[in-house]
């Protein structure tokens, strides 16, 4: 899937972690929460492929911006920006 | 963050702890050990024995209580030798052996 810069996405409230060895980009604190598309960053073959050996399709890596009380309720009125690939995203 | 799912250790972005713990920023001076396993590292990338995935993979794979325990080169090592032993470079005797020379 992808996404243009301004579209509003959710990312995957997905726990790979739990379900036995894996390597992921997506730090814990903004899965299942939502964000904006910043940019397209271009695309890179997949990480969590790369971290097993195996081959590795390229993925579409977006900047994803997410308002700073969406992730902590004591945020400020600031923005956090973070790097995700296509396949955690999805749309609203 | 889900609280059903807590974050995995290796996982530090974001997490409360650090809100009350200052991060150690102090600038710090590599050590012989450090440079040596930096060299290690990049003469596997460049052997394309190991990449740099397979070592984040492996740092994040190491439990809990020792990840706390080692250095951050430490961590790099104990990765490396994981999956140089996964990978059949070397056995663990092998290893042992060279380790008690």
């Amino acid at each position: 899937m992808s996404f243009r810069a301004g579209e509003e996405v959710v990312v995957k409230n997905d726990w790979p972690e739990t379900r036995g060895p894996a390597h992921i980009r997506t730090p814990h604190y903004v899965r299942g929460r939502r964000g904006r598309v910043v940019r397209r960053l271009g695309a890179f073959p997949n990480p969590e492929d790369l971290a097993f050996a195996r081959p590795a399709a390229p993925r579409d890596l977006y900047h994803v911006s997410f308002a700073m009380r969406e992730l902590w309720p004591e945020g400020g009125g600031d923005e956090v920006v973070v790097e995700l690939y296509e396949h955690w995203l999805e749309r609203p | 963050m889900n609280s059903d799912n807590p974050p995995a250790h290796h996982d530090m972005g974001g997490v409360p702890r650090f809100m009350c713990e200052a991060v150690d920023v102090s600038p710090h001076e590599l050590n012989d050990f450090d440079r040596d396993v930096d060299a290690v590292r990049g003469l596997l990338s460049a052997k394309k024995i190991m990449s740099v995935d397979e070592l984040r993979r492996g740092i994040e794979a190491i439990p809990e209580a020792e990840y706390r325990r080692l250095s951050y080169y430490g961590r790099w090592i104990r990765s490396i030798a994981d999956n140089l032993l996964l990978k059949r470079v070397f056995t663990e005797a092998e290893l042992r052996a060279e380790m008690e020379r």
